[in-house]
């Protein structure tokens, strides 16, 4: 391996502490990495050089004396809507600009804790609401396989700086597809553990009920990994699980043999790229050739999966967002009276997608159409919720592609909303359950662009998952790398 | 002429006096600089979230339980959306369906009638923070500029909500104080209206006699005492009947009380007040309440207000003492020692609720800082009942026991205030004051009985006022006869 920016984090790991670099070494490729390819994909909205700088000097003393904790010294890039203290955090809005938090999520927290070395926030949708990170107010990311194409969203900064490799991993959010589908678009693994799994304290709130905080990573076990420093339960957030936390990378080299795998037949169709469907059952066939037993499993609810998922996540979302007016932080626009000014800032801090939603959601809750539309949505999601229950009662997990289609241009579906949204059919309906699902690379379509492949289990059934997720990394063996991180321009 | 009858709901809020807020840790001081009891959480920070207290569970429990509602064993939060300044969120998490207290009642009395109002609801809520409005107005319109203080936002409010079952501005008060009473006796709240931990908005109709049917209602808010709720519905009862006498009709309505004034004055209308939007709020998990929580409260629950006062009247209190001692808890349990010292109970009562309340205002200070203990009382009173002491002389006595003087007989002692017992020693005076006085002597022995207080004046002069009158009447009684 010529530079260290192309190093998985288990290789990282393994080199720093075989004295084969430190992590100033470390924290240095991955920096001359963004130095060259921000100009071409803009993952980054805030490069913390101070801090992390500081984190990786105290790894490598830590180090010295022997220090085992895994993720020390290893350069991660965080969501921009993930709290940071001291750190500008802005979830891509005009309306946050500015602000520097005072506290650290609990992720962020267990991160820092963990050793990590945060070399800076990365860039999203507004409020995490899209799905190819154009929706940013500071400018669209690019997907570096291709940059007249999307990173996927609406965590697209993460999966682009993992992918070229200026951050050896990365943490996004996702609440209807924001981790998965950026990691199928971008070649990447990404996984959204069960709700609850991950503490949601600091993680600036989409829709509540529906947000997940997971890990971006070039392999499986690298996921695993991330998610593992995580994980648990947190006294902040009073819907994070209680209980004992899954094995999650205990079972990564089992194998298949014996399991039970569940294809939605609903996710598979003429709405679902050709080469994607290709991709899809040739994994599914050599899982099925690796002593895995496949059967067909049909989610009848899932139909109406993205219906009420643009009820439920937007309902949330009016009163997530209605702390924002300019009160107390970020951007304040002066009006004649308090309400004039509440209204101009936010008519001025929010974005077109974000206004969209906000005006959705607080429809969907007015009296008189309450019944008619949270109501039916919530119902939905029962029957959702109760559709894989039966499933899993039957199957280990369920298989489907990540994401219908392959990187999409910039701009070729920011005019129609809906098309937009159709991006994240295959992954809403696990959100809407709580349950945890993973999306790993399995090609490239005759154009070059990663192919995602989306395995779901039931709820804390990470190690199953994982497992299966490990399986399919080994039999596909995706070894390809962006155009961008293998160009000479980046070559030390 | 229509006869018009009343119908009045009320809503209470309550102010919780946990140790910290009710979904952060910052400490619920109102006394801070503002702005420094605050935290991510309570100024609502992008990503905080909230995480109940069970101080505040526990205290709303203990209301509802005093209020004889139902527990409810899954409650639900929600949100309730609107925008303001001072609600830092811009929704209060509040509940909605399934509050934790349903179904509840209390007893109120009026000059000896009982009437039972039914509690529809006691609900867990947030406080917001305090808006100071600058400028000639006061209020938000018109102001130059507002200031913002958090310290109070996120401090746990109670709701208690009443079915219309009130029908007077006299019962309205009395519930008022009756629940007032409840939340002191509980400990969980100092419920001081004029400092807002206690805050009623009436729901105010009339229909005329006989109907069922419920009228057009104004709330009415802003009341600042017990006194000026009671003001504001009955000028708001006169109001509407003017109103419809008159031929007008009366609007679903906000109407402030100014209390200067002594009216009432339309704020908003409610049909264009907000849409709140309530839904449940997904940061909140439902909150189970189990048999052994719910048996908890019960174990909990101390006397309450209207236990001790038919207690009190048992044991031999007047109906006024009786409600005396029950708002003034130490006394209360003062005089249950006394008496169950052997005291005569109308005696102590009479004392505690008039020189010892006088006292303790004067010195501003507490029972529990004075000298005086249920058996001092209780000798005290034994004393008294014994022809120790005078009653005038109990009370000397009382206030030096009052003033640390030590117990009633050193005080009584050291005070001279001892009744000369002795017959020999009273007898000699009376024989005295006898000679001194022949012509009175003489027209009591012809039957006209006007002299004899004279007599026994001039007796107790003469000892100082330490003889016993009675004894004193008896014997120049016997004299006479001689």
């Amino acid at each position: 391996m010529s530079d260290l920016a192309d190093l998985t984090i288990a290789q990282a790991s393994a080199g720093l502490r075989a004295r084969e670099f430190n992590a100033v070494d470390l924290l240095d490729a991955v920096e001359r990495r963004a130095a060259i390819t921000e100009a071409h994909l803009h993952a980054y909205l805030t490069l913390d050089r101070e801090g992390s700088r500081n984190a990786a000097e105290a790894a490598d003393i830590a180090l010295v004396g022997g220090d085992p904790r895994p993720l020390l010294g290893i350069p991660i890039a965080l969501k921009d809507n993930m709290v940071t203290k001291g750190v500008e955090t802005t979830a891509s809005s005009q309306i946050l600009a500015g602000w520097k938090p005072p506290y650290d999520g609990t992720a962020v927290r267990r991160l820092k804790d963990a050793g990590a070395v945060i070399v800076g926030k990365t860039n999203l949708d507004e409020f995490a609401m899209g799905s190819s990170t154009e929706n940013s107010a500071y400018g669209p990311s690019r997907n570096p396989w291709n940059t007249d194409t999307v990173p996927g969203g609406s965590s697209g900064g993460s999966a682009a700086a993992v992918a070229v490799g200026s951050a050896l991993g990365a943490f996004g959010s996702d609440t209807g597809g924001s981790i998965r589908q950026p990691a199928s678009l971008t070649g990447t693994v990404g996984a959204k553990p069960t709700y609850g799994l991950v503490s949601r304290y600091g993680l600036i709130a989409f829709a509540s009920s529906l947000d997940q905080i997971g890990p971006l990573a070039r392999t499986v076990p690298d996921a695993a990994m991330l998610l593992e420093a995580v994980v648990g339960w947190d006294r902040m957030d009073t819907t994070s699980y209680h209980g004992d936390v899954p094995a999650i990378s205990r079972s990564l080299d089992v194998g298949v043999t014996g399991l039970r795998i569940g294809v939605i037949t609903e996710l598979t169709g003429e709405a679902f790229d050709s080469q994607v469907t290709e991709a899809t059952n040739a994994t599914i066939d050599r899982l099925s050739d690796a002593g895995a037993e496949v059967v067909e499993i049909s989610l009848p609810a899932i139909e109406y999966a993205l219906s009420a998922y643009y009820l439920i996540a937007p309902a949330e979302c009016s009163a997530n967002l209605a702390r924002f007016e300019g009160v107390r932080y970020g951007l304040r626009v002066d009006g004649s009276t308090t309400e004039e000014m509440m209204a101009r800032t936010r008519a001025e801090g929010f974005g077109p997608e974000v206004t969209r939603r906000i005006l959705l959601g607080t429809y969907a809750l007015s009296a008189g159409y309450y019944d008619a539309f949270y109501g039916q949505a919530q119902r939905v999601r029962t029957l959702i919720r109760d559709d894989f229950t039966t499933a899993y009662g039957r199957v280990d997990v369920l298989v489907s592609p990540t994401s219908p289609t392959t990187a999409f241009e910039i701009g070729s579906k920011t005019e129609d909303p809906l098309t937009m949204y159709f991006a994240d059919i295959c992954t809403i309906a696990t959100n809407l359950a709580g349950d945890p699902a993973i999306s790993v690379p399995v090609g490239l379509d005759d154009r070059g662009r990663p192919i995602g492949f989306q395995i779901m289990a039931p709820a804390l059934g990470e190690e199953v998952m994982f497992r299966v997720a490990a399986e399919v990394e080994r039999l596909v063996d995706f070894t390809a790398r962006p155009r961008l991180a293998t160009s000479e321009v980046v070559a030390p | 002429m229509t006869e018009w009858e009343a119908v009045i709901g009320l809503e209470t809020h309550v102010e919780l006096q946990t140790k910290s807020k009710m979904f952060c840790g910052c400490p619920v001081d109102f006394g801070d600089e503002p702005n420094t009891a605050v935290c991510p959480v309570c100024l609502a920070l992008p990503g905080a979230l909230p995480v109940p207290n069970r101080e505040a569970i526990e205290g709303i429990l203990s209301i509802g339980d005093a209020l004889n509602c139902t527990l409810t064993e899954d409650s639900l939060f929600y949100r309730k959306n609107y925008f303001y300044p001072d609600l830092p969120k811009n929704y209060q998490i509040s509940q909605y369906t399934f509050p934790l207290c349903v179904d509840g009642h209390l007893d109120v009395d009026v000059d000896g009638e009982s009437t039972t109002v039914g509690i529809t609801r006691v609900h867990m809520e947030e406080d917001t923070g305090k808006s100071t409005h600058v400028g000639e107005s006061g209020r938000i319109h018109g102001a130059e500029h507002t200031l913002l203080d958090f310290n109070r936002a996120g401090v746990p409010l109670v709701e208690v909500v009443t079915e219309p079952d009130i029908r007077s501005p006299e019962q309205a008060r009395a519930y008022g104080m009756e629940l007032q009473r409840i939340v002191r006796a509980l400990g969980v709240s100092d419920a001081r209206l004029e400092e807002g931990s206690m805050r009623f908005d009436a729901n105010i109709s009339i229909r005329p006699v006989g109907s069922e049917e419920l009228g057009t209602r104004s709330e009415v808010k802003n009341v600042n005492s017990l006194r000026s709720m009671q003001r504001a519905i009955a000028y708001e009862i006169t109001r509407q009947i003017e109103v419809l006498e008159s031929g007008g009709s009366i609007h679903l309505e906000t109407r402030h009380w100014d209390e200067a004034k002594g009216v009432t004055k339309p704020g908003r209308t409610k049909e264009d007040s907000a849409d709140y939007r309530y839904f449940q709020d997904p940061d909140l998990l439902p909150l189970h309440i189990d048999d052994a929580w719910r048996e908890r409260v019960r174990d909990r629950r101390p006397k309450l207000p209207a236990a001790k006062r038919a207690r009190y009247r048992e044991l031999g209190a007047d109906e006024r003492a009786a409600d005396l001692l029950t708002d003034a808890g130490d006394l209360g349990g003062l005089f249950e020692s006394a008496v169950a010292e052997g005291a005569d109970a109308r005696t102590v009562a009479i004392w505690l609720t008039g020189e010892v309340v006088a006292y303790l205002r004067r010195e501003e200070t507490e029972v529990g800082e004075t000298s005086l203990t249920a058996s001092s009382l209780a000798r005290l009173a034994e004393m008294t009942t014994g022809g120790d002491l005078s009653a005038t002389a109990a009370k000397e006595v009382l206030a030096g026991v009052l003033a640390g003087e030590g117990n009633p007989r050193d005080v009584a002692e050291a005070r001279d205030l001892l009744q000369i017992s002795d017959v020999n020693a009273i007898e000699a005076e009376v024989d005295a004051v006898l000679e001194q006085h022949p012509q009175a002597l003489e027209k009591l022995r012809e039957g006209d009985p006007k002299p004899i207080g004279f007599l026994v004046g001039q007796v107790m002069r003469a000892t100082g006022g330490k003889a016993d009158p009675r004894m004193v009447q008896d014997l120049i009684r016997k004299k006479t006869q001689e």
